[in-house]
Formats: structure tokens, C-alpha cells, sequence
């Protein structure tokens, strides 16, 4: 490596002061200038913040936008999620295939563009979509495919790429972002009208204590996915042992079909930003964290743009509303990594470590981030907080079910007519929201994303809410004509990829299950390998170290409960002592090939 | 005085003292519970699953949850062992274990909790991954193919050798031990003394020259199964 590079890396180490728990922002950093991060780069940056090459080389091949080996200067990323091939994303590959001249995974000769699938972008309400570096192209045809493959080799800028800018912020010059919001149905919570300040002034006028109160009086719970009570969760961390506690906001939104928080990031910022600081003056933090997923970078500036505002308005930074309370964000990018979700992984990866889900006890609220006490609060948990401090308690309450208060912000996407987000109140039957999105011919739902269930329609008149039909967001359509096993494979083959690998029953079981389920895709199943599947999913739900492992199985297990049949279908007796995924013709080819003939028997 | 903490494992009463996990408690009166990545000294980590014990209907690793007053335990029961052996099926299909002609065998953690749990081959369809083998250190192999990921290596190097040699990288069925090197172990400072090395429950980390010079009859779970002496202790 050049005098040029090493001194660009030393640079980049030093812009954030030598400290390794800036791991995440270091390699971005590097990343973003060379392409990769080489060889060289790891021992300089090993160097420079005091660690070992192999601890830094651990965290860059953790993380699927970090890579070892040369990239091209644009990265052309398709999302590979089941809404996105339903909505034709093979025909939309096959035209940057052809005219890049490359496969998935390669990088055109000339180092200029490399082509790669990746995971849900959280566009599923605009498939097929695609990043293109740090740009969003969306509602992706093959013209469409062609123009940018046209665009990329002439001038190979991707912001030029964006035509027509989507509605409302996604114009905003700082967003400048081709991205529909599709906010199909606002309601009195989340998407109501924003006066930034009101509901912090209250909070700073309440103690701490009494914050709180009102936030369990709330009976708010997490819409994360765990459905923690919010209150409670603040209760801990305030109680816990430890001067310096942090809040950090969860804006991961990785499961695949949810984008939910993507619109609030992008209309209701301040409405967001508030909520952390009350956040922050209940648990008694001083600072507060931002994780904001890889995939929403195009949304970074924009972010930041608004803190700065808050700052200047007093709602930010030292002595807000001139009540001595001192509080600030700093927003952290993921680096495309579901797992990281997960807020103990999460919390590793603030640190500047892979994606590593940690042992509990201790929780993060007794020690997290660094040690600290720490809350990981959802995007739209907290934006519920503002308004209950906003409006009270009794007024959120009113809304939603009795075990689930509030409103439910839903990421529809799929075989509907008007997919979007919706918010409705908890309570709400699916057979409702399916109406209300234009899908009463649905065949199944997926309620909750690949971890969730996929509801028949026997089931339609359950109710979203925290004891049945349970989602942080994602309700996926299909439609009658749309083969359920191939969706169940495409999930499965989702957390084969997502596992961060650390326990056994995950990260072995799902490549099991995966194989297992193909077998029955493919017709070579039988009764056996009926009990088998059933056997590892039991495991990996059981077993697993976290809630990936432990809800991974969920299709599999969702299948089976409600949609027996499809695997029966596919069962083949054994014949003449062979098991019918045994395939004797491809065991015996090498000898067969050997002795230039086929076995007489088989 | 801190209070006294009683736990039941299986029927049994256990006494335990604040801050010992369900493992150590367990241990100590003299009631194994089957473990891979768990050794002594090194911090818990969690990995293997195979202590996993119902806990109050809640499954949970032993060797991570802290003992708590009036805990009802779940060790050996039948759906206990039916997902140990689930797991350590896993282990043995994810990797290459030729048993037979392993240096390790007779002494290896893995066989020897695999033969306690009565399995004498896996159930679970083999996976046959391609891996590698690092002979580049004068006095130790590298054999990623009986690798199990119990991150033992990494925690020692860390946390006793004070050299950080080992460490995963990749992730998913993809992640492996790593060397701190841009090649081999061969590179690093690693030594054949190092804690890291000995730690290995496996054949992953051999000590070249050292290949069955034990008899058989004499290696470590000839006669009795893993956790016997443990178990001895109870009885004694
Ligand atoms: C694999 C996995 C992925 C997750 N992803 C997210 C996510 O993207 N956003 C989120 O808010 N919570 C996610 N969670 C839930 C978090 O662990 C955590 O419960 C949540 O952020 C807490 O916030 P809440 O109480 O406001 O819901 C995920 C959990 C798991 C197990
Ligand atoms: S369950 Fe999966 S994601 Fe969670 S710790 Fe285990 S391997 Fe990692």
C-alpha cells in the first residue's frame, strides 16, 4: 500500500480520536475511501486505536457492507426479498446481469461496478428497489434497470440517477431521494401534526420519576417486536447502578418486509428526536445514541440537519428549555447486519465489536452500552412517548385494545393494491387491515416478518396486538397464487444468512432447516424427514441464544400448524429400501463415470 | 451473612452461594450438567447450548444464569437430552470428525459427551464443509475441520495468554477462528504452552508429536463417561 493510503487511513483513525469503540465509523470510513479495507489497513488500524489486526478484521468480515477485497466504486445492491420477486426482481437482475456483463457478486473488469443481492432494503412497498451505492431506486422495471445501468456506465454518478423525487421530506434537498412515503392511512399518534417542544417542555416541568409514571400509566409497550413496557424498561435503568446511562434509539428496521420507521425518520424526526430526550431526562442520561441502519444512510443528513435545528432552538445540547438539563445525539450507522437489530448486538456493535449478541443477565439496563445503563427504545416507541407526555397517559390509552394501548404503525407490502404504512389502533382484525389495503383475496399473511407466523385465512378475525396476532410492523400478502413453500425457502435462507454464528443450534440448525425444507420443495421428501424438521426446529427454537434462533424456526413451525397439507403433499414413500432424498444415481456418477457405464441395479 | 440459596435440580435439593451460576452450583454438589464451551477458569460463554436446563419453564444455559433461591431445575430429562443430542449431532455434521484416526479421540470432549448421550452416529444429514488445515507452526496444527466454534482458543488467548492470537471472523455458517496473521498461525507469537492450545476439547489445536502416545485404555474417557468425576463426588 501507497504513503498516500496508509497516511489516509491514520487520518481517518485520528478524526475519530484513536478510539476502537468508533470501529464501526473507522471502517465505514475506510471502506468509503479505498473500496475495501486491505490487508495493510487492518494493522493500521490495529495500530492506531491499540487493538489487534485479527480483533479489526473480526468486526469488517461481520458486517455485509465492509469488505477485504476490492469493490467496484459503485455497488449495485438488489434487494433479494420474496415482495421483491414477486414484484419481478429476476427480470429487473437479468438486465443488470446482461448489461453489466457480470454475476451476483462480481465487479466488472474495469473495478467500476459490482453486482450484489442483498436483504430487505425496507422498500418492500416500492419493489423491486435497489441500492445503488448510498442512493434508493425504487419501483425498479427493466427499462427502468437499463436506464441505470445506461447512467452508470456513462457517468457513473449514482445521484444522478434519482429523476423524479418522491413526496413530502424524501424532496428535501438533504434527502433528495426518489422514495415514496405511501403513508396510506396517518392516525391520531404517531402521524398526527408536530409542535417540536411541547411535549419535552411538559416532561422538563415533571420530575423524572413522575415521566416516568405517566409512561407507565401509558401502559406503552416496546413495538420493537419484544413488547417490553416502555415504563418499566426506564424504571430499570434509572434504578440502576451507574452515573453515565444512555439511551439509544433502535432504527435498525431490518425484518424483512417492515419500513414503518423509514416514514417516521423521514416525516416525523423532531417528533422522534423528542422522545429521546425525554427519554434521556427519565433515565437520567446525558446523551443518547441514534442506531440507524445501513440501508437509510441516504436519510443520515437529513437526520443531522434536524438535531442541528434542535440545537439551535434550545431542544438539544446544554440546558434545554433553560431547565439545566443537558442532553445531545450522535447518530451511529450499521453497516448491513440484521442481527444487530437485536439490541444486545446492537449495543456491540455501538461498541465497536461485531455483531454479537451478549449473555444476559446482566440486561442492558443494569450494563450495556460499555457497562453502562443503558434503554434501546424502537423508533415508534419512541414517538408514542412524546405523545403521551404530549397529550397524557389517559388520552394514549384510549386508543388500542385492553393488553395493547396505542397505535400500530403496519408496513403492508405484497399481493394488495395500496401497499404503505397504516396506523391503526391495536385491536384492529386482520381481515380489516386486509380491506383497508385493497387484499380480501388474500390466500395467507405474514404477520411480523419471517420471525412472525403466516396466518391462514381461517384466521383472518384475530386481532393485531401484543397477545395474538403480534408484529413490529410487517404484514406481508400473498396472494392464491403464490407457492408458500418457496416463501417459507426464501425465509429460511434469510436467517441461514443473517446468523451471527455465535451458538450452535442457529447457526447449524438453520442451514439444517433449510436443507431439510428443500427436500419437500423438491418432492424428495418423506415421513422421516417430516418428524427430522420438526426435531431441529424444536431445537433451534429452544435452544437458541437469542431471538433470532429462537424465532428463526417460525416458518417452518407456522407451516406446520396451519398449513399441514403442504407439506403432506409433498411426502414420497420410500421405495425398494431407499429414502426418497437419497439420490443412488448421483452417489454412484463418479464410479459410474469411472467405469464408463451405469450401475445395472439403480 | 448472605443469604442461603437453594435450587432443585431434578428432585434433587442444591445448595448454592450468591453469584455461582446453575453449573457451578450443580457441580459442586456433585450433579453434572453436560457442557462444551464452558471450562474454568475462562468467562461463560454461551455458545455450544448443550447446558441448556429448563429453568422455572424457561430454558436458559446453565453455565450463564445465576442461581437463584427456589429455581426449579430440568437436567436430565428426556426432552433435555433429546435436544443435548440435537445439538451435538449439529456439531459433528457442521464439521469433518474422523474419529477413528483423530489424535484426539479417546480424550475428546466432543466424542465423550456424544457417548455419554448414547449417540453412536448422527442422525442429522452431514454437511461435509470444506476447511482447512494450518500446519505452518512448528509445534501445533491448526485442523479447522474439527473445529466446533467454542471460542475456547480466543477466550485463553485473551483473557489468560494476554496475546489475543485467535479470534472469529465471518459470520453465519461462515465464521471460523482466525489468526491474528495475514496468513498462518506460523506468523503469530502463539506457543505450544500457551493455555489457548491445551484448552482445545477437540482435535482443532494439536500439539505436533504428541499424537497416540496414549495407549488406549488410558485416555481420559476409556472407562468413564465425561462428567464421572464430578458425579464421583457426590457419591464420596
Ligand atoms: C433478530 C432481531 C432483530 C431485531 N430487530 C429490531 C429492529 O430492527 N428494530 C427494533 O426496534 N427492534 C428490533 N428487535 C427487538 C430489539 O431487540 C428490542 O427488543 C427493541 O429494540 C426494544 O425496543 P422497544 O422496547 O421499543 O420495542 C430485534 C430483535 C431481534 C431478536
Ligand atoms: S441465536 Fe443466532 S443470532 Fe442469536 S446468538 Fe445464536 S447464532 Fe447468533
Amino acid at each position: 500500500m501507497s504513503e498516500i493510503l496508509s497516511s489516509q487511513v491514520r487520518a481517518i483513525c485520528r478524526e475519530y480520536a484513536d478510539d476502537r469503540t468508533r470501529m464501526m465509523d473507522i471502517v465505514r470510513a475506510v471502506q468509503a475511501a479505498l473500496g475495501y479495507v486491505p490487508s495493510e489497513a487492518l494493522d493500521l488500524i490495529a495500530e492506531a486505536v491499540g487493538s489487534h489486526r485479527v480483533e479489526v478484521e473480526s468486526v469488517v468480515s461481520f458486517y455485509a457492507f465492509f469488505s477485504k477485497t476490492p469493490k467496484g466504486k459503485v455497488i449495485v445492491r438488489l434487494c433479494d426479498d420474496i415482495v421483491d420477486e414477486m414484484a419481478g426482481s429476476a427480470a429487473v437482475a437479468e438486465v443488470f446481469k446482461a448489461g453489466l456483463g457480470i454475476d451476483f457478486g462480481q465487479t466488472t473488469p474495469d473495478g467500476a461496478i459490482s453486482l450484489e443481492w442483498t436483504p430487505c432494503i425496507g422498500m418492500c412497498d416500492q419493489a423491486p428497489a435497489a441500492m445503488v451505492n448510498e442512493v434508493i431506486v425504487t419501483s425498479l422495471s427493466t427499462d427502468s434497470a437499463r436506464a441505470i445501468v445506461e447512467g452508470l456506465k456513462t457517468h457513473g454518478d449514482p445521484k444522478r440517477l434519482i429523476r423524479r423525487l418522491g413526496d413530502g421530506n424524501n424532496a428535501h434537498p438533504l434527502i433528495h431521494a426518489a422514495v415514496v412515503n405511501h403513508l396510506r392511512q396517518p392516525g391520531a399518534v404517531i402521524f398526527a401534526g408536530e409542535q417540536p417542544g411541547e411535549a419535552l417542555r411538559k416532561a422538563l416541568s415533571m420530575s423524572p420519576v413522575e415521566v416516568i409514571r405517566e409512561v407507565k400509566a401509558s401502559r406503552l409497550r416496546g413495538r420493537g417486536g419484544a413488547g417490553f413496557p416502555t415504563g418499566m424498561k426506564w424504571a430499570f435503568t434509572r434504578d440502576a447502578e451507574g452515573e453515565d446511562k444512555i439511551i439509544i434509539c433502535n432504527a435498525d428496521e431490518g425484518e424483512p418486509g417492515t419500513f414503518k420507521d423509514r416514514v417516521i425518520l423521514t416525516e416525523r424526526a423532531n417528533l422522534l428526536f423528542e422522545g429521546m430526550a425525554i427519554g434521556g431526562y427519565a433515565i437520567g442520561a446525558a446523551e443518547g445514541l441514534v442506531y440507524l441502519r445501513g440501508e437509510y444512510a441516504y436519510l443520515k443528513p437529513y437526520l443531522e440537519h434536524v438535531l442541528a435545528q434542535r440545537r439551535a432552538s434550545g431542544l438539544l445540547g446544554k440546558d434545554i428549555c433553560g431547565q439545566g438539563f443537558d442532553f445531545d445525539i450522535r447518530i451511529q450507522m450499521g453497516a448491513g447486519a440484521y442481527i444487530c437489530g437485536e439490541e444486545t448486538a446492537l449495543i456491540s456493535s455501538c461498541e465497536g465489536l461485531r455483531g454479537d449478541p451478549k449473555n444476559r443477565p446482566p440486561f442492558p439496563a443494569q450494563k450495556g452500552y460499555l457497562g453502562r445503563p443503558t434503554s434501546v427504545n424502537n423508533v415508534e416507541t419512541l414517538c408514542c412517548v412524546a405523545r403521551v407526555l404530549q397529550h397524557g397517559a389517559g388520552w394514549f390509552a384510549q386508543f388500542g385494545s385492553k393488553g395493547s394501548a396505542g397505535t400500530k404503525l403496519l408496513s403492508v407490502s405484497g399481493d394488495c393494491a395500496s401497499p404503505g404504512v397504516y396506523e391503526f389502533p391495536f385491536g384492529v382484525t386482520l381481515r380489516e387491515v386486509l380491506r383497508a389495503v385493497g387484499a380480501e383475496d388474500a390466500a395467507a399473511v405474514q404477520v411480523g416478518g419471517p420471525s412472525g407466523q403466516l396466518v391462514p385465512p381461517a384466521r383472518f378475525d384475530e386481532i393485531i396486538c401484543y397477545d395474538h396476532l403480534a408484529t413490529g410492523g410487517a404484514v406481508v400478502v400473498f396472494g392464491p397464487q403464490r407457492d408458500l413453500l418457496h416463501v417459507v425457502a426464501k425465509y429460511l435462507e434469510f436467517f441461514v444468512e443473517e446468523s451471527c454464528g455465535f451458538c450452535t443450534p442457529c447457526r447449524v440448525g438453520n442451514v439444517l432447516l433449510k436443507n431439510q425444507h428443500e427436500k419437500f420443495v423438491a418432492g424428495r421428501a418423506d415421513l422421516e424427514d417430516l418428524a427430522q424438521i420438526k426435531e431441529i426446529a424444536q431445537t433451534v427454537k429452544a435452544t437458541s441464544r437469542c431471538g433470532l434462533g429462537q424465532t428463526s424456526p417460525n416458518p417452518v413451525l407456522s407451516l406446520l400448524r396451519d398449513f399441514p397439507q403442504l407439506y403432506e403433499a409433498n411426502i414420497k414413500p420410500a421405495e425398494a429400501g431407499l429414502r426418497p432424498s437419497f439420490d443412488i444415481k448421483g452417489a454412484l456418477k463418479t464410479a459410474s463415470d469411472i467405469i464408463g457405464r451405469e450401475s445395472r441395479i439403480y | 451473612m448472605p443469604k442461603k440459596i437453594a435450587i432443585i435440580i431434578d428432585d434433587n435439593v442444591v445448595e448454592a452461594r450468591p453469584g455461582q451460576t446453575i453449573l457451578q452450583a450443580a457441580e459442586q454438589a456433585g450433579v453434572y450438567i453436560p457442557r462444551l464451551c464452558w471450562m474454568k477458569p475462562l468467562e461463560p460463554f454461551g455458545g455450544c447450548r448443550l447446558c441448556t436446563v429448563k429453568v422455572n419453564g424457561r430454558y436458559q444455559t446453565a453455565c450463564t444464569q445465576p442461581a437463584a433461591d427456589g429455581q426449579i431445575i430440568e437436567n436430565e430429562t428426556e426432552e433435555i437430552r433429546a435436544f443435548r443430542r440435537s445439538l451435538l449431532d449439529m456439531l459433528f455434521v457442521e464439521g469433518n470428525h474422523y474419529c477413528m484416526f483423530c489424535e484426539k479421540s479417546g480424550d475428546c470432549e466432543l466424542q465423550a459427551q456424544a457417548y455419554r448421550l448414547g449417540i453412536d452416529a448422527p442422525k442429522l444429514p452431514y454437511l461435509f464443509p470444506d476447511r482447512q488445515v494450518d500446519a505452518s507452526h512448528p509445534d501445533i496444527m491448526v485442523d479447522h475441520n474439527r473445529c466446533i466454534l467454542c471460542a475456547r482458543c480466543v477466550r485463553a488467548s485473551q483473557d489468560l495468554d494476554g496475546k489475543n492470537v485467535f479470534q472469529f471472523v465471518g459470520r453465519g455458517a461462515h465464521k471460523r477462528v482466525a489468526v491474528n496473521a495475514e496468513a498462518n498461525l506460523g506468523e503469530t507469537n502463539a506457543s505450544v504452552r500457551d493455555g489457548a492450545i491445551s484448552m482445545c476439547p477437540v482435535g482443532a489445536l494439536i500439539k505436533k508429536g504428541t499424537g497416540y502416545h496414549t495407549p488406549i485404555g488410558q485416555r481420559s474417557y476409556d472407562h468413564t463417561p465425561i462428567g464421572a468425576d464430578i458425579e464421583k463426588k457426590a457419591e464420596g
